[in-house]
């Protein structure tokens, strides 16, 4: 009975509904039910689920005579639908043969309600599933704009994960070119990079990592001059400067913005880590408020590193980052982490907010952009 | 006696040691007894009057003694003194 009714109504194919569809002047009508159409649909497709199609096909195809295209999951419904419609008086209708099965197999792109698509939903199924994080963390993620300074050892194994993670915009600041040195820990970079600027180098491998990710290149030194303008352009902050000016400089412009900061450092076997919500938490400068000399503060370069330590503290970085973005768990505001690799040992100190900071104490004094990052003494600034 | 963790930068002038046992009584006392074993330490430690240098962050456990008592803080036999200056890698 079933075969005998198919022959009935006219049954097209998706790629033929599709071109109808591109044409334009048809109506579509989604037969299916409201949690289908939730996961994906046909864009402008109009949900009429099946068992409300007599009280809600006027609204949704008021015109009998317009060419109307039926579809559902895999044909059937909309089959059934389309033959109710006739019965109903509609003289141009069409059902699309195996359905949003059909359509999605020929790699046409379907909607989500939601505002991801299927691909992302598929590819972001991991993080979705969490509850704390669901769709709505997921599009958090996607609408998030990231600023790293330093696409060197922390920045990264930071920009991997939160390219990964869907990001949706990731500013990389970094005037340097890949070395092979840094291959031994810079793993977003490679061989065939030495010699690349390290933004670009890194913006090539998270294009082909997550392509939903958008790579801006900062492709110069930040000073006070520039600072400003560029933090304006971001929600947050990754501090994987390698010196004391740039991570001085950065505290003082995060304050004054109010850009939350995520701050790691690393050196031979040992590793630091905190988060800057300015004036929530302490300020870079209430826990240090003097850099050392030269003599205390060696740079890798100088001194070595262990590679891995730069993926574990990136990736200690790029959590918080997460964190701050969803608005879950407990970023490390007030907490500075110390990871020692040798012994495998994490310690957490305490960072209290100092009140007479001179950046984000309770009478700091405002600061024209000149003055950012600076010391009385500048000898100070020999380290690094 | 009390530990004292000592940060990468300083273990040359510890003879390699991460962790040293000093006596004392409060912060001060025990990292005099450091710099007394380990003369090294002393310059990057105090400054010429003998204040703590402002670039060297010095922890009970986990509390920054700037917020306790200086140097004057009370120090016990459980206890651990954490120095720690800033370190900029990235």
């Amino acid at each position: 009975m079933t075969t005998q009714i198919k022959q009935q109504v006219e049954e097209i194919e998706a790629f033929e509904a599709a071109q109808e569809i591109e044409g334009g002047d048809v109506v579509l009508v989604d037969t299916r039910e409201p949690h289908e159409y939730q996961e994906a649909h046909l864009e402008n497709g109009k949900l009429v689920p099946p068992g409300l199609l007599a009280d809600e096909i006027a609204a949704a195809a008021p015109d009998k005579s317009a060419r109307t295209i039926l579809y559902c999951r895999s044909g059937n419904r909309s089959y059934i639908a389309a033959q109710q419609l006739e019965a109903l008086g509609y003289t141009d209708v069409a059902s699309m043969a195996g359905g949003i099965l059909a359509w999605q197999e020929q790699g046409l792109p379907v909607v989500a309600a939601s505002g991801m698509t299927a691909e992302q939903r598929d590819r972001y199924s991991r993080h979705t599933l969490l509850p704390e994080v669901g769709v709505d963390g997921q599009l958090k993620m996607l609408n998030a704009k990231v600023l790293l300074v330093g696409a060197g050892g922390l920045g990264a194994p930071t920009a991997l994960y939160l390219a990964a993670a869907g990001i949706g915009t990731i500013g990389l600041v970094d005037d340097d070119v890949v070395d092979a040195s840094n291959l031994q820990r810079q793993v977003i970079h490679n061989t065939e990079r030495i010699g690349t600027p390290k933004t670009q180098s890194a913006r090539l491998t998270i294009e082909a990592l997550n392509p939903d990710v958008d790579v801006v290149e900062h492709n110069f030194r930040l000073d006070s001059s520039n600072i400003v303008e560029l933090l304006s352009e971001y929600d947050l902050i990754v501090d994987g400067a390698d010196n004391f000016p740039t991570r001085y400089l950065l505290n003082d412009a995060s304050v004054r913005l109010r850009k939350p900061v995520v701050s790691a450092s690393i050196l031979s076997f040992d590793g630091q880590i905190s988060t800057f919500v300015p004036f929530e938490g302490p300020c870079y400068r209430c826990l240090y408020p003097t850099p050392p000399p030269a003599e205390l503060a060696p740079s890798c370069s100088a001194n070595g590193v262990l590679g891995v330590m730069a993926g574990q503290m990136g990736l200690l970085q790029a959590n918080e980052v997460l964190k701050l973005v969803l608005g879950i768990g407990e970023p490390l505001i007030g907490r500075l982490l110390l990871y020692e690799a040798l012994s495998t040992r994490f310690t957490e100190l305490k960072v209290r907010r100092d009140p007479h900071c001179p950046i984000c104490g309770e009478d700091a004094p405002e600061i024209p952009d000149s003055e950012l990052g600076k010391f009385p003494d500048y000898d100070a600034f020999c380290a690094g | 006696m009390a530990t004292i963790r000592i940060p990468p930068v300083l273990r040359a002038q510890t003879g390699g040691q991460t962790e040293v046992e000093a006596a004392g009584g409060n912060v001060g006392e025990v990292l005099r007894a450091l710099t007394a074993a380990h003369p090294a330490t002393e310059e990057q430690l105090f400054g010429p009057e003998g204040d703590l240098n402002r670039y060297v962050n010095v922890y009970l456990n986990d509390e920054d003694v700037r917020v306790l008592d200086g140097l004057d803080t009370g120090v016990s036999d459980s206890d651990t003194v954490i120095i720690m200056p800033a370190m900029a890698g990235g």
